[in-house]
């Protein structure tokens, strides 16, 4: 590292701040219903779209109905995505001529696009019409991501309200999130993407010439407006298969760093909302402290581990003059910024990459397999995200609430065993399907037989996927070939239960919090924005996840990390 | 009563094996698993040693697994016999007892105190023993309740007022009373109070309930980690023993937390039964410790109920020694406690303490009466009365005087100041006043204080005026303070401060008090108090002494501590049991894992032996801390979180690792493996 690399990523990190506390102070104004500066120009459409659905604005939903809603608009977007891409051979915008998606791939990108989890076990451009692409995919690019930002709120209002039924109304929260936050957030990204170099067209796949004579097929398409929107609302299914890592979704330095912004932007924007939407913006200041400190040692394990080179490398006498591990990366990214994007884009859920994290180092993966695992909370997806990590507040202050004595209490709201049972469930549960999965996969011959690489490295594969697929992410380890039915279907399943395991819950919680009253602060509360706060939550998210995971990660990345220093490789 | 005895202890023994009954130990799901997980350790033991294979690990393994649930057991059975055995000799007063039942048409019966039902009425004479909880419903008794509360002072008990409640057991020395029983036996709190120590028959509170559930989801995180581990071990080339995942999941399970959780109900009942405080039910303890505001009544808990003089103020042209002296004859037969108060202060303030002074002879006291508003004696020369500024007024006015203007500036800043003043009067002639104020108990702003910084506002309730009602609250410190009350304002002003969310306290005597005490979060009764109160409240206060709540909060307090300070000791615990058990089993296949045997400990089976001894001897290491409970001290929030997460937390992190190696040590030394 140069020290104009940190003068970058300071203020990289400086700037992205500032854009979303501004961003979560628009977003706290827009949900509580205040006019905002683009009111003018989107309210009509707004208010067009209620009369069309026979939306009411004002109607209030409890949380039984929010949720029910939430369950139908999923599964019929899952039922609407399967049709389209089994059908895309007789539908127009196919210019390639692809024929019907084959039924378990369609389940499982229906299931993935539609969960914001975005994991592909195709090749995008090779399987998917201009069609399914645009309609469905970019589409539920755009409404897997309103909705995950929609279900937040009810939980936020719980802990605004006093003695009330309802929550809101999740059509609102949808249309809101989708035109004042995500569209004109996408149209700008898109803009300045294009203006980078990104490619956006309907033309059909271009035919090259090389310089053999040989024919190459150059595929092209409308990437850059998908692109901003898979970076924006943590989607990160790429238009290529190679994702941001190919030239053209992210050809330059310039477009890199507007996408890992883009990536960051509405999940940290969210924390600050939260601290605006109930008041006090020092309680989203805190919870924003742990999670930039979990995202930081995160970042610094990938950077030690990344700056130095493979010790088969240096064995072999081929380490200098580089002296870092630049496999699997690009040369225009580098360390620094691969590792950057790596972090985030396992922090957030979003799952693009920029880099093959199979290539990054083992201490590296079992970062990124930790921020996924432990439920996508460091920031997290959007909107989500918040949810998995007041769940882990609520655990927190449950322990810390019992340590001085009182009733466990989060922001005036006493935390009893219903708030316990739904974070036990939202937390755990994606934990345990994970390992159960991880664990059918890697005894039964469908699971392994796609395995590219043996031993720990192999283990790591599968535990990635199905972490991915748990913490809606959409990243993977590349080395599996998961176009199967086998696990199509089983990381369908992860994903389903990875989405509604977090967000059934969250809406329970919210119905249960709404309902309560609000204790006021006395000197008997602990307050929650303070250093110890931030030190109890952080090892408690760190606890979890090292008591669920120690031994599966103990023979795969840890035990990799050992063989690589004894140059055994995989 | 110390509970070390081997009389308990054996008792205790015997217990925790019959406890091992699955049947009721289902009711500790923890443990309840640990012993399922103990059996089939048994059974795989008992396969190997018929099939001739190497036992003695597995064999370790099953015996510290069945004594990790005895010692569980023991901890419960302890806190069992400990509460049972306080309570037992409270009971043990009422035994052999017989009742005077009164029958209708005047003739009355002798039974055993055994058999009084609700409504009997009873007739008590002096030296019995109270046979059973009831009101009085005549006469006026001095009742030695030594027996309950260990308070060696008689108290005053009578008919008709609020203080008209006794309680069985307790003995009457002085006095003829007729008692109607309120309570068939079996039912009185005595018997509650034996049912609430037997666990049971406990009620699970909220948050011992929220609290099982973190425990048994992470029981089942753990069982899902640990028996999923052998398809990730074949993967990688590896097997494992049934008996070794067992001790794995014992081991990570939360043992520690699960094993005392019963212990540290039992106890801290049994701790409110230390200060006298009998509760209804565990919910109303740990509510205490959530309480956020206490409504105090003025008289009785914040003054001491009387007004006192204080002060002597002379007229002009007065001689303060007359008008001391003339204090003092006009109070010397006023047996009110004012009165009384005066005599001392103007003894105090004269120098002739310690001598008996007597009414002289051929005088005539004049008692107070309403009409008049004052009182006083006539002397052979001399007249002098005190009383109300405006009594005195009206007094002297009628013979024609006149108060001058100083004595009434000075009575109105006297009641300004909060306090009442009391005009004497000399031959008709005002010759100065004496300052009568309700003299706040001592050590009360010290306690206001230590609620004050445990976050809980006291408010006072008084039927003063506002003005005396301020400066009381200024000099006790209270937070806040509701003057003119009347009786149903207290109910009131409960509803108003739950409706914001807080949690109230109140403590209550009288029967006009029931209502409020049924509204409060946290009721507490005094024992003096009515049969009503005492029915609408959650604790009683068998001491009668209103600043209790301090001590109940504290000990609500320290049961949640206790609680939250073993579960995050538990699951810190597992950090060391990972590294003592996960390179034991890995390590033979892979070497390279032995980089995690961070320990070094001996082998792998004496890794994962002294993995499972050490959980095992933790449960009985901290039955004294269960029973105790973890003290709280008064102090800030944050620096009472910080000390508990240091000890607890980081202190449960480091301490298996010492404890772990030192148990492998020992293995080692003696071979046991």
């Amino acid at each position: 590292m140069y020290y104009y690399d940190i003068i970058f990523i300071t203020s990289f990190f400086i700037l992205l701040i500032i854009s979303s506390v501004l961003l979560g102070k628009y977003m706290a104004g827009l949900y509580d219903g205040k006019r905002t500066f683009l009111s003018p120009v989107i309210r009509p459409l707004e208010l067009f779209i209620y009369r069309l659905c026979g939306i009411s604005e004002t109607e209030e939903m409890t949380w039984k109905r929010y949720a029910r809603a939430f369950v139908i608009f999923n599964a019929t977007g899952i039922a609407f995505l399967f049709l389209l891409q089994t059908a895309q051979g007789f539908l127009p915008l196919n210019p390639q001529r692809l024929p019907g998606v084959r039924w378990d791939t369609a389940l499982n990108a229906a299931v993935s696009f539609v969960t914001n989890t975005n994991w592909q076990s195709y090749g995008g451009e090779t399987t998917m019409s201009y069609l399914t692409q645009m309609l469905g995919l970019a589409v539920q690019n755009f409404l897997s991501a309103g909705i995950g930002m929609a279900v937040v709120l009810p939980l936020i209002r719980g802990f605004i309200s006093r003695e009330s039924e309802t929550v809101g109304n999740i059509w609102v929260d949808l249309t809101r999130s989708v035109l004042y936050i995500l569209l004109p957030l996408s149209i700008v990204v898109c803009l300045v993407l294009i203006s980078l170099g990104v490619v956006q067209t309907l033309k059909p796949s271009l035919i090259a010439h090389t310089l053999e004579g040989a024919q190459q097929v150059i595929s092209v398409g409308p990437a850059a407006s998908q692109i901003a929107i898979k970076q924006l609302g943590s989607n990160g299914g790429g238009f290529f298969n190679a994702n941001s890592a190919h030239p053209f979704e992210n050809p330059t330095f310039l477009s890199d760093l507007v996408e890992n912004f883009s990536i960051l932007l509405i999940p940290f924007a969210f924390v600050f909302m939260f601290g605006y939407m109930i008041k006090k913006s020092r309680q989203g200041r805190a919870l924003f402290m742990v999670m930039l400190i979990l995202f930081i040692m995160g970042l610094g394990i990938m950077l030690y581990a990344e700056y130095q080179p493979s010790p088969a490398l240096t064995h072999a006498g081929l380490a200098a003059p580089v002296n870092i591990n630049m496999e699997g990366k690009e040369t225009r990214f580098g360390v620094l910024w691969s590792a950057l994007w790596s972090q985030s884009t396992t922090v957030t859920s979003n799952g693009s990459v920029n880099s093959m994290h199979d290539s990054f180092m083992p201490l590296s993966g079992l970062v990124q397999m930790f921020n996924i695992g432990i439920g996508e909370v460091i920031f997290g997806g959007v909107g989500v995200g918040l949810i998995g990590m007041l769940f882990y507040v609520i655990l927190s202050m449950f322990v810390a609430g019992l340590m001085i004595g009182r009733t466990p209490e989060y922001l005036g709201k006493k935390l009893g065993p219903y708030e316990m049972v739904m974070a036990m469930i939202s937390m755990l549960l994606p934990m345990i399907a994970l390992v159960i999965f991880s664990a059918i996969a890697i005894s039964t011959a469908a699971g392994i037989s796609s395995l590219n690489n043996p031993s720990s490295h192999g283990l790591s594969e599968i535990l990635y996927a199905y972490s991915s697929a748990h913490g809606n992410n959409g990243s993977a380890f590349a080395g599996l070939n998961a176009n199967i039915v086998f696990y199509n279907c089983t990381l369908a399943a992860g994903m389903l239960i990875g989405r509604f395991a977090t967000i059934l819950p969250a809406l329970a919680v919210a119905g249960s919090l709404a309902k309560k009253k609000i204790v006021p602060d006395s000197g008997a509360t602990f307050p929650t924005t303070g250093v110890m706060f931030i030190i109890v939550v952080i090892s408690v998210i760190i606890i979890m996840g090292a008591l669920t995971f120690f031994p599966v990660y103990s023979l795969g990345p840890i035990l990799e990390h050992l063989f690589l220093n004894e140059l055994k490789l995989f | 009563m110390n509970l070390w005895q081997s009389k308990f202890i054996l008792q205790g023994i015997q217990e925790a094996f019959v406890k091992l009954n699955p049947f009721t130990l289902w009711r500790n799901l923890v443990m309840f698993i640990v012993e399922i997980g103990s059996i089939i350790t048994s059974i795989v033991t008992i396969i190997y040693i018929i099939n001739n294979q190497s036992y003695s690990l597995s064999l370790q393994i099953t015996l510290w697994l069945w004594a990790t649930v005895l010692f569980s057991n023991f901890a419960e059975a302890l806190a069992e016999i400990q509460g049972k055995a306080r309570a037992a000799s409270l009971r043990s007063t009422r035994e052999n007892i017989s009742a005077t039942i009164l029958l209708d048409g005047g003739k009355s019966e002798t039974v055993s105190a055994a058999l009084l039902k609700r409504g009997d009425v009873t007739v008590i004479n002096e030296g019995e023993i109270i046979p059973g909880d009831g009101d009085i419903i005549e006469g006026t008794a001095l009742v030695d309740e030594s027996a309950i509360t260990g308070e060696s002072a008689p108290v005053i008990r009578e008919s008709g007022g609020d203080r008209c409640g006794v309680t069985g057991g307790t003995k009457l020395i002085s006095g003829k009373i007729t008692v109607k029983i309120t309570v068939n036996e079996g039912e009185s709190f005595l018997d509650h109070m034996i049912g609430m120590v037997e666990s049971a028959k406990r009620q699970k509170t909220p948050n011992e309930i929220a609290l099982n559930i973190l425990l048994v989801s992470l029981t089942i995180l753990f069982i899902v980690v640990v028996f999923t581990l052998p398809a990730f071990m074949r993967y990688m080339g590896m097997a494992t023993g049934i008996s070794i995942l067992m001790a794995l999941l014992v081991c990570l399970m939360p043992t520690t937390i699960g094993a005392l959780l019963p212990a540290i109900g039992i106890a801290g009942m049994d701790r409110l039964l230390q200060h006298n405080v009998v509760a209804m039910s565990g919910r109303a303890i740990e509510a205490s410790g959530d309480v956020t505001t206490v409504l105090l009544d003025k008289t009785g808990t914040i003054t001491l109920g009387n007004r006192m003089a204080t002060e002597f103020i002379t007229a002009e042209g007065t001689d303060r020694n007359g008008l001391m002296q003339a204090a003092l004859y006009a109070s010397i037969a006023d047996e009110t406690p004012e009165g009384r108060s005066i005599v001392a202060l103007a003894k105090k303030e004269l120098k002739i303490h310690g001598r008996d002074i007597r009414q002289p002879e051929e005088s005539r006291f004049i008692p107070f009466t309403p009409e008049s508003g004052m009182s006083g004696i006539d002397l052979k020369t001399k007249k002098i009365r005190k009383g109300a500024y405006k009594s005195i007024e009206a007094y002297i006015k009628k013979s024609g005087g006149f108060i001058p203007d100083e004595i009434r500036r000075t009575a109105d800043r006297i009641g300004l100041e909060g306090d009442t003043p009391l005009v004497v009067a000399e031959n008709r002639r005002a010759i100065g006043l004496i300052r009568l104020r309700d003299v706040v108990k001592l050590g009360i702003a010290l306690r206001l204080a230590q609620l004050r910084r445990m976050g809980i506002q006291s408010v006072m309730i008084t039927g003063d005026n506002p003005l005396t009602a301020a400066s009381i609250a200024a000099e006790a410190g209270v937070d806040d303070f509701m003057a003119q009350a009347k009786p149903e304002t207290k109910l009131e002003i409960i509803r108003k401060y739950q409706h914001q969310g807080q949690l109230v306290a109140m403590i209550g005597d009288g029967t006009n008090d029931a209502p409020a005490l049924a509204q409060a979060d946290v009721a507490v009764a005094m024992n003096a108090g009515t049969q009503a109160a005492r029915e609408a409240a959650n604790m009683i206060d068998l001491d009668s002494s209103p600043t209790k709540l301090l001590d109940i909060v504290e000990i609500g307090k320290e049961i949640l501590i206790t609680r939250g300070a073993l579960t995050t000791f538990s699951i810190a615990n597992d950090v060391a049991k990972y590294f003592a058990i996960i390179p034991a089993m890995f390590a033979v296949k892979y070497p390279h894992l032995g980089i995690l045997n961070i320990m070094h400990l001996a082998s792998p089976s004496s890794a994962i032996l002294s993995a499972v001894i050490f959980n095992a001897l933790v449960i009985p290491a901290l039955i004294p801390l269960a029973l105790r409970g973890v003290k709280y001290r008064v102090t800030t929030v944050s620096s009472l979180l910080q000390k508990n997460f240091f000890i607890y937390g980081i202190g449960g992190l480091i301490l298996p690792f010492i404890g772990i190696k030192l148990i492998d040590l020992l293995i080692a030394l003696f071979a046991m493996i």
